[in-house]
């Protein structure tokens, strides 16, 4: 029998010496397979006395244990470089673009009519909604502007042929029509606003045939011009995320309201471009004013009783404005460039709690 | 409406600088559109003299002139100018000096050999006037080295208002001076109102022959004037006129134009040796007369129009424009002229059906001073004669006059309640009397006139508008909207927000939001289903944007072929907007609408991109209807759909008997007619269609989870070629019963070794089940269920 030490470093080198995990498994057999040359020994201690036994038999195990550990230690080597083998042959350039992602995004208008009902929700508005082809009655004269009256000229009415008694049908010229639908529909208080479409036949480098306002009304108890001024300035201020934002109140014209007032807010235009905030200089965002009585008398309100405040602002205007949009035209126009550009993405969704400006790059 | 600062300070007597004046206005309801200072503009311009002027040795059309600017040695300049010449004056502008008749910054320069440090300039170089025959050539005592723009008197400021509709008193710019001095920005000047006596009777009179209409000119003055001699106005008149861009004609065309400017007080003016007999007639026209304006236009009476005419024929058209025939000329020497009232809507309504719009038509439609006729007379008859000499005759009055005259009752707390201001009542009454109302103490309040010029007046709301404009709205308190919930509730009703949702479902999906026009062209309509006459715009901006949409999806198509001419090939995009059936507000629908035309991406190494099919556009429609809230389980597609789709490739998404949305293949002929390139998909749905989900509050039916395997099996169905798979589908789910919980197609082939007209369709089924693990027998038995009714229904049989 050969000499256990012998044996011993015989075996470890082999296992040294295996360089695959097959080499390493024929050595482990040979050494501690069933006919392996340990094994065989220690069959041999059964033909031992028992003294001679116990201690040929701790030397051997431990010799056993010694080939063993090292077979795992050498195993865990050769799978670390195969592993290590493997990870430098799967190796890819990491700079190839990625899969292409089908990511859109939504229209300004849709995300800046969000923020305004966002904004308009804090102070208890709903949102209401009316035709865009509307009847001359809900257009012009339950709103104080009865034919032939001047402001009816300005208005430059989309019309629709005449029915069999005369009467034209408008595409309504502001979203001032749902003022009247409403209160005809409900009992005050009324808190509403009205996103929507609008038509005039204008078309040239600032006035688009369709554009959309959003409309206000707010009718109740002890409702002033005051609160109008309240309500507007928050308005603004929350809308362009401007906390000292100027905005000022002049006195203007609407055959609905009475007293009325143009909406201006502050600008500078240093440097050629235009930046919303304290300046010099002013820019007209909206038109509002307490509502007209005879507008009241004319929805079945008693003017006595309630009396509120109405307001108006073009939707692409301050979109224009917030999101530094030159060309009003481009809205309407598809262009998947200007799309890319200046839409924001669906997941970006504006709201008071995570904020009004988009994050959208 | 222009005027400038000396004609204002005519008005108001004030110390306040122009700038304070000028941010008045607008906080006023005033607001300033344009304001140019000429002195500005002009300061480079001095006067100088000429003291030679050689021919130029080296160019024959060039003077070589040495300029005394009254400071310094004299300049040489080089001019071009036919009447330059040694001893005149004119105007000079320095090298550096910005030049805006010729748009350039002068510099000194060498003209064929002769230096030149600056211009001596005609009107047009300075663009003061079309004048432009020579360089100015002033009166010899124009002092050399003043500033030309004050010495010409051509340094008063020029201001642009914007009037709304309702001011009509401020169409004269005296109503511009009593607001601003109802404002504290200085007094009124008085306006010497009297009457002139004059010293003859007029050889014309009027004859009112209005039938019952006499409402239509309620108030008519003339004045006959003779022995003036007309000819160009006085340089003070004819410059404001100038500066508010008026060209200057006569003394007395002037005179009228200066007066409606002045007071808002239109005038009309005849040559009375041209009016045929002695009477003016105010008449309705019967129709058809031809009338021949100052404007050198003719135009045909329409009936009911209010014309004033002689014998003749129609010589003016009451409010609107004045006749050429019985004009004033250079000649006149005998005038007749016409202060009137006329209805404002009458006006209006003739102005525009004859599209005549004139400065006097803009002040009678937004209605005059009611009683101008009487306070003006005197006046106008003392300017014309103070201007050209003559003498004016004793005024002749037809009409009842106006019935303006009223009270308005203002509660003392009425302007509190509207606004919010507390403005003390006798800040109040001095505000509305300083606006020419007659304020009268009452029991609670005042009692209100307003005066003749303000017809805008309606209510104590107006009234209160009068008082905080003059006060200033810079003076309203600010008040929050009072809170009615601590928690604001939702402003969009369920309906409202499911929008915005289906639009962020659609973003996400890759299709881009659109916003198109609501009107399109009567091809598109009429393509696409729609197309009605009373859908047809009266007035459109151009027959592209002529009649209210049927769909969509034109738009869309359209907005594709645009991109694609600029390159982009692959195109999805969406719209959620309104769609018309017809002209009442429930024939408006509100549509989801999107297309996908070419590949899904861009050709890329992945190898992802693929051409787009009608799958795409099912799949928009399906995560539509899921943003709308809809469970897709119990949707049915049925393979139908509007003819604009492919006959083969569309279909039709249904619950119950109600059609969600139709998608499918753009019909390749229409795609054409759009010059789009490939296949294009799309769909359509009307939101309103789709039932709102049924709310048993937000809380989710309890989850059930099985804890025994779930077992999958395959099935390869031979079936016809025309067997849908919906109808193989549904088989299966009914032979599989109650424990399948997933089903797919997974294999589509077709091919002659299964044989002609058939196709193999392999379907995936899991089955979980939920009291114990499926034993084998259990599996069987429901395969073979399956298989049977799919072989029952479909025919179908089991691959070999």
């Amino acid at each position: 029998m050969q000499n256990l030490d012998e044996l011993s470093s015989e075996i470890l080198s082999a296992v040294e010496a295996a360089d695959t995990t097959d080499a390493l498994e024929a050595v482990r057999i040979d050494a501690l397979g069933k006919k392996g040359r340990i094994s065989l020994m220690m069959r041999e201690l059964g033909g031992m006395d028992p003294e001679e036994r116990k201690a040929a038999g701790q030397t051997l195990n431990k010799v056993k244990d010694g080939i063993a550990a090292a077979i795992e230690t050498r195993q865990a080597a050769l799978s670390r470089a195969a592993l290590d083998a493997r990870l430098a042959a799967e190796a890819v350039d990491v700079s190839l673009p990625s899969r292409p992602e089908t990511e859109a995004r939504l229209h300004p208008l849709s995300r800046t009519i969000e923020e305004v009902v966002a904004i308009f929700a804090e102070m208890g508005f709903t949102v209401a909604e009316g035709p865009d082809i509307e009847s001359d009655y809900y257009n012009f004269t339950a709103l104080n502007i009865p034919e032939e009256h001047p402001a009816r000229q300005e208005h430059d009415t989309f019309y629709l042929p005449p029915d069999e008694e005369g009467r034209r049908k408008v595409l309504r010229t502001h979203t001032s029509p749902v003022q009247i639908r409403t209160m005809e529909a409900t009992e005050p208080p009324v808190r509403i606003i009205v996103p929507g479409r609008t038509y005039r036949s204008d078309h040239d480098a600032t006035h688009s045939p369709m554009f959309h306002q959003c409309e206000g009304l707010v009718i109740g108890d002890g409702i002033h011009m005051g609160h109008l001024k309240g309500c507007l300035i928050d308005f603004c201020r929350a809308f362009f995320g401007v906390d000292d934002l100027p905005v000022r109140f002049r006195p203007s014209y609407f055959p609905f309201t009475e007293p009325s007032a143009e909406v201006d807010i502050g600008c500078t235009r240093d440097g050629g471009g235009l930046k919303i905030g304290a300046g010099d200089d002013w820019l007209e965002i909206l038109g509002s004013g307490m509502v007209n009585p005879r507008v009241l008398a004319n929805c079945g309100y008693d003017p006595e009783k309630y009396q509120g405040f109405a307001f108006g602002m073009g939707i692409e205007r301050i979109a224009m404005l917030k999101y530094g949009i030159p060309d009003l035209r481009t809205f309407y126009d598809s262009d998947l460039r200007w799309m890319r550009h200046y839409g924001f993405l669906p997941f970006d969704a504006p709201s008071i709690h995570a904020g009004l400006v988009g994050g959208t790059v | 409406m222009k005027f400038t600062r000396d004609w204002l300070f005519d008005h108001l007597d004030t110390d306040r600088p122009l700038d304070e004046i000028l941010d008045a206005l607008p906080m006023l309801g005033l607001e300033v559109e344009s304001f140019d200072d000429p002195a500005k503009r002009l300061a480079p311009f001095t006067i100088a003299e000429v003291i030679s002027a050689e021919q130029h040795p080296d160019a024959d059309r060039l003077r070589v002139c040495m300029v005394n600017t009254g400071s310094g040695d004299p300049v040489q300049v080089v001019c071009g100018a036919p009447n330059a010449r040694a001893g005149m004056k004119g105007v000079f502008a320095p090298a550096g000096a910005y030049v805006p008749g010729i748009d350039l910054v002068l510099k000194a320069g060498n003209i064929r050999g002769q230096d030149s440090n600056g211009m001596l300039c005609s009107e047009r170089e300075m663009m003061i006037s079309d004048e432009h025959d020579g360089i100015i050539d002033l009166d010899q005592d124009a002092p050399v080295g003043e500033s030309f723009a004050a010495w010409a008197g051509l340094d008063d400021p020029v201001i642009e208002i914007a009037i709304t509709p309702n001011r009509a008193d401020c169409l004269g710019v005296r109503g511009v001076a009593r607001d601003l001095a109802a404002a504290g920005y200085g007094t009124l000047k008085p306006l010497d109102t009297s009457a002139h006596e004059g010293s003859f009777d007029s050889p014309v009179t009027w004859r009112l022959d209005l039938d019952g209409a006499e409402h239509l000119a309620p108030l008519i003055t003339g004045i006959a004037f003779r022995g003036v001699t007309n000819g160009p106005s006085p340089d003070w008149m004819a410059r404001r006129l100038n500066a508010i861009g008026q060209r200057p004609i006569s003394a007395l065309v002037d005179i009228t134009n200066y007066v409606m400017f002045d007071l808002g007080r239109p005038l009309h003016a005849y040559d009375i040796d041209k009016i045929h007999g002695s009477e003016l007639i105010v008449r309705q026209a019967d129709g058809g007369e031809p009338f021949a304006a100052l404007n050198e236009k003719t135009y045909e009476m329409e009936a009911g129009m209010i014309t004033i005419g002689d014998a003749e024929g129609v010589d003016d058209l009451a409010g609107v424009m004045g006749g050429e025939r019985t004009g004033v000329s250079d000649g006149t020497t005998g005038m007749f002229l016409e202060i009137a009232v006329f209805d404002p809507i009458s006006v209006a309504t003739t102005g525009r059906k004859l599209n005549l719009n004139s400065d006097a038509r803009y002040r009678f439609e937004r209605g005059l001073d009611s009683e101008s006729p009487v306070w003006a007379a005197g006046h106008i008859a003392r300017m014309v004669t103070e201007i050209c000499g003559g003498e004016a005759s004793v005024p002749v009055t037809m009409g009842p006059g106006v019935d303006w005259k009223r009270s308005i009752f203002l509660g003392s707390g009425k302007v509190e309640s509207l606004t919010g201001m507390v403005i003390d009542a006798g800040e109040q009454q001095r505000i509305l009397e300083a606006l020419g109302f007659t304020v009268t103490s009452a029991d609670g309040g005042f009692d209100v006139a307003p005066p003749s010029w303000r017809g805008d007046i309606d209510g104590a709301a107006d009234l209160v508008e009068e008082i905080a404009r003059i006060r200033g709205f810079d003076h309203l308190p600010m008040d929050h909207m009072p809170r009615e919930d601590v928690v604001a509730k939702p402003s969009l009703s369920p309906a409202q927000a499911r929008l915005f949702r289906l639009r962020r479902a659609l973003a996400t999906r890759g299709l881009m939001e659109a916003v198109t026009f609501s009107f399109l062209s009567g091809d598109d309509a009429v393509r696409f289903g729609g197309g009605a006459d009373n859908l047809k715009l009266v007035n459109p901006i151009s027959a592209d944007l002529s009649v209210m949409r049927p769909s969509i999806l034109p738009n869309l198509l359209s907005a594709s072929a645009r991109n694609q001419d600029r390159g982009e090939a692959d195109a999805a995009m969406f719209e959620v907007g309104p769609v018309f059936l017809g002209d009442a507000p429930e024939d408006q629908r509100t549509a989801a609408t999107g297309i996908r035309h070419g590949g899904t991406a861009p050709r890329e190494w992945h190898g992802s991109s693929r051409a787009i099919d009608v799958f795409d556009a099912r799949a928009d429609a399906e995560a539509a209807l899921a943003g709308l809230g809809v469970k897709l389980a119990g949707v049915q597609v049925k393979a139908e759909g509007p003819d604009w789709f492919h006959p083969g490739r569309r279909g039709q998404l249904i619950q119950g008997r109600t059609v969600l949305a139709s998608f499918g293949e753009i019909h390749p002929a229409v795609a054409e007619a759009y010059g789009l390139k490939g296949r294009v998909v799309g769909f359509e749905i009307h939101t309103d269609d789709v039932p709102m989900p049924k709310s048993k509050g937000p809380a989710k039916p309890l989850l059930s989870l099985s804890v025994y395997q779930p077992v999958t099996r395959d099935f390869a169905f031979i079936v016809d070629r025309d067997v849908a798979a919906g109808d193989l589908l549904k088989a299966v789910k009914s032979g599989a019963g109650p424990l399948l919980s997933d089903m797919a197609v997974f294999d589509l082939y077709e091919g002659a070794n299964i044989g002609e007209g058939k196709k193999s369709m392999a379907v995936t089924i899991t089955l979980t089940p939920t009291k114990a693990t499926l034993t084998e027998e259990e599996i069987e038995k429901i395969s073979a269920e399956i298989v049977k009714i799919a072989g029952k229904n479909c025919g179908a049989t089991l691959r070999g």
